[in-house]
């Protein structure tokens, strides 16, 4: 092994710590019987689990989320897989151009688009509840299915739809028995991204959550309280098996989807 | 014979290249009609614009007389085999073939006797539940055939179907698809860029160039009558020669340094400006070396340059002189044959009669 290998080994090695150990000090300090988050460790317990249990502020968080985290992911979804089928089969004016402006949230500062969606949503007149929560996500979400998507539809022969309505079918019946099943995978892992990712927002969630808490704000609302440190350690812990849990799903199928297209012979 | 399919005076722009510029042709019921000409001259567009994929500019389209225009690809009695199959990567080999047989009202045993029908009829008997991922190019080239019979079109295209296959592979589908096409009676329309391939398989052949039909005719016709000097280069190999051309009478009097004086009849020699300078053809069987016996007196003195043995036949490159091109000329072989070597004089022989004539 040559020597700079050698140090780029030990160079990603203190990476991957310094990166994750943080993480794992979570689950860790959630079994932890002792109310004060440091070390020594002074017992193995569920109790912060238990915990949980009996938090109704936290179960209606918990609700609030998966209304927010469904809601959004398969609204851009829905939007994403439209807008990347128009912009992969069809050439239009100004195409590059919405794309961009739709892509846009990702780049932009979240706290920028949070305070800017508030004002606008104050102006208007509209009460903060999870709806205005699932209107932000579905911007936030939008462009990640996109990107999804468009892999899904790129990988898609055009002879593939001419074949199907060569064989007699009608637009609705190709996109029926031809498209949808072969970007199904795709869709799947887009609606799981968008779960996860909308899980885990925090800024636009702050501002636009007007009394219908979601769960990261929740968590954020805790941290005032010494005294419930241990329980949202173990909440967390179980949304960082979760979302990790859901990641890993959206990957296997992103990779099926690649799989199946990869299988269609010489495409021109 | 009745025209089943007619393509009348028919454009197809895209910006600003006409890819199909003004195709008028005829194919009559159960033909095996070929689209052939080099890449960009405007057969797939033709064969897409039939099938309904594209719409003409201007022109019409007729099957069975009637007008196709504006009438889409799922309402037309087409049916197409893709150049790269198109099978559905999510269905099997029965799902691919019944893919069609959804909006027909049949019962469940009655497709599957049609499946299997069609399935027998392309050789694939009893892969009904094989995955198409795990279909090899032959088979998938079956799997589309089948899918496409079993609708029992009016009209199959094929576009470059054999392409993506290897040489001994794409000959066996040659004779099999030419099998197919007298069992089932279906008018066959192919697309190919393949001389060889079209001429062994069709009835008729039309070359394109350009985005438009240059000749049609018969395999034989095509390749001994050509009736320009790009069909005639763009099938088999010609040799030309420049010539001085007149009229007289019902023949054509030709002259050139090499070949002499000698007539040629008009159906010969094509093109308007008979009167002056003239290519004449002469495809390499017509040449023939140190012949034993000769009609004429009359031989050309050459020098062998180059020699490929191809089994069957032996093509020789034979320089005649400086002022024209080596000539190309092929012997059929047999064993124990005198072989020639290269530098080797000869003297050749050339069957006048069935020169043909290029002029304009």
């Amino acid at each position: 092994m040559s020597k700079s290998s050698k140090y780029l080994k030990i160079f990603a090695f203190t990476y991957l710590i310094f990166l994750y150990a943080p993480t794992l000090l979570l689950p860790i300090f959630s079994f932890n019987k002792s109310q004060i988050i440091a070390f020594p460790l002074t017992g193995f317990s569920f109790q912060w689990f238990e915990a949980l249990l009996y938090q109704d502020a936290l179960h209606d968080a918990l609700k609030n989320s998966l209304i927010v985290a469904i809601s959004s992911s398969i609204l851009a979804t829905i939007l994403g897989t439209l807008a990347s089928r128009a912009t992969t089969r069809y050439d239009f004016k100004g195409k590059q151009a919405s794309l961009t402006f739709i892509l846009a949230p990702l780049i932009l500062p979240e706290i920028i688009v949070g305070v800017s969606l508030l004002i606008v949503l104050i102006q208007l007149g509209i009460t903060l509840n999870v709806w205005s929560v699932i209107l932000g996500h579905t911007l936030l979400l939008t462009p990640f299915s996109i990107i999804i998507m468009n892999s899904a539809f790129n990988n898609l022969d055009l002879s593939l739809e001419e074949a199907s309505m060569d064989l007699g079918e009608n637009q609705f019946g190709t996109f029926y028995r031809v498209i949808l099943p072969l970007v199904l995978p795709g869709i799947i892992a887009s609606l799981l991204i968008g779960f996860t990712l909308s899980l885990d927002e925090f800024i636009i969630a702050f501002f636009l959550t007007g009394t219908d808490t979601t769960l990261p704000v929740y968590i954020w609302a805790q941290f005032r309280f010494p005294k419930k440190l241990p329980a949202t350690m173990a909440l967390g812990t179980i949304l960082l098996i979760v979302s990790l849990l859901l990641l890993s799903l959206s990957e296997y199928f992103r990779r099926r989807s690649r799989m199946l297209e990869d299988s269609i012979p010489n495409k021109n | 014979m009745i025209n089943q399919v007619e393509v009348k005076n028919v454009y197809k722009n895209f910006g600003d290249v006409k890819a199909v510029d003004g195709v008028s042709l005829e194919i009559s019921q159960g033909q095996f009609f070929s689209l052939l000409g080099p890449s960009g001259c405007g057969k797939t567009t033709l064969l897409r614009l039939i099938a309904g994929f594209e719409m003409p500019n201007s022109g019409d389209i007729l099957i069975d007389n009637k007008s196709m225009d504006g009438i889409a690809p799922n309402l037309r009695p087409t049916n197409m085999v893709f150049q790269n199959y198109a099978i559905f990567p999510h269905l099997n080999v029965e799902e691919n073939v019944a893919y069609g047989l959804r909006k027909k009202r049949l019962s469940k045993d009655e497709k599957l006797e049609m499946i299997n029908k069609s399935l027998e009829l392309v050789g694939l008997s009893g892969l009904n539940n094989r995955s198409s991922n795990a279909l090899s190019g032959g088979q998938k080239q079956r799997v589309a055939l089948a899918r496409a019979l079993i609708l029992k079109p009016k009209v199959l295209l094929l576009d470059e179907p054999l392409s993506a296959l290897d040489k001994k592979l794409r000959e066996q589908m040659q004779s099999e698809l030419r099998h197919l096409q007298r069992v089932v009676g279906i008018t066959f329309i192919l697309v190919t860029h393949d001389q060889e391939e079209a001429l062994t398989m069709s009835d008729k052949v039309a070359v394109m160039f350009d985005g438009k039909v240059e000749q049609i005719a018969s395999p034989r016709e095509l390749y001994e009558r050509p009736s320009s000097k790009r069909v005639a280069s763009f099938i088999g190999t010609m040799n030309f020669i420049d010539a001085i051309g007149s009229k007289s009478g019902e023949k054509i009097k030709v002259e050139n340094r090499i070949l002499g004086k000698f007539e040629l009849p008009q159906n010969q020699v094509s093109g308007n400006h008979i009167n002056n300078k003239l290519t004449l053809g002469i495809r390499p069987e017509l040449i023939s070396i140190n012949p034993r016996k000769s009609k004429s007196a009359d031989f050309i003195e050459g020098e062998i340059e180059e020699i490929s043995y191809l089994g069957e036949t032996t093509y020789y490159k034979i320089i005649c002189g400086k002022d024209i091109e080596p000539l190309n000329v092929s012997t059929q072989n047999s064993f124990g044959q005198m072989n020639y070597k290269v530098g080797e004089k000869v003297k050749l022989n050339i069957d006048k009669d069935n020169i043909v004539g290029f002029s304009g």
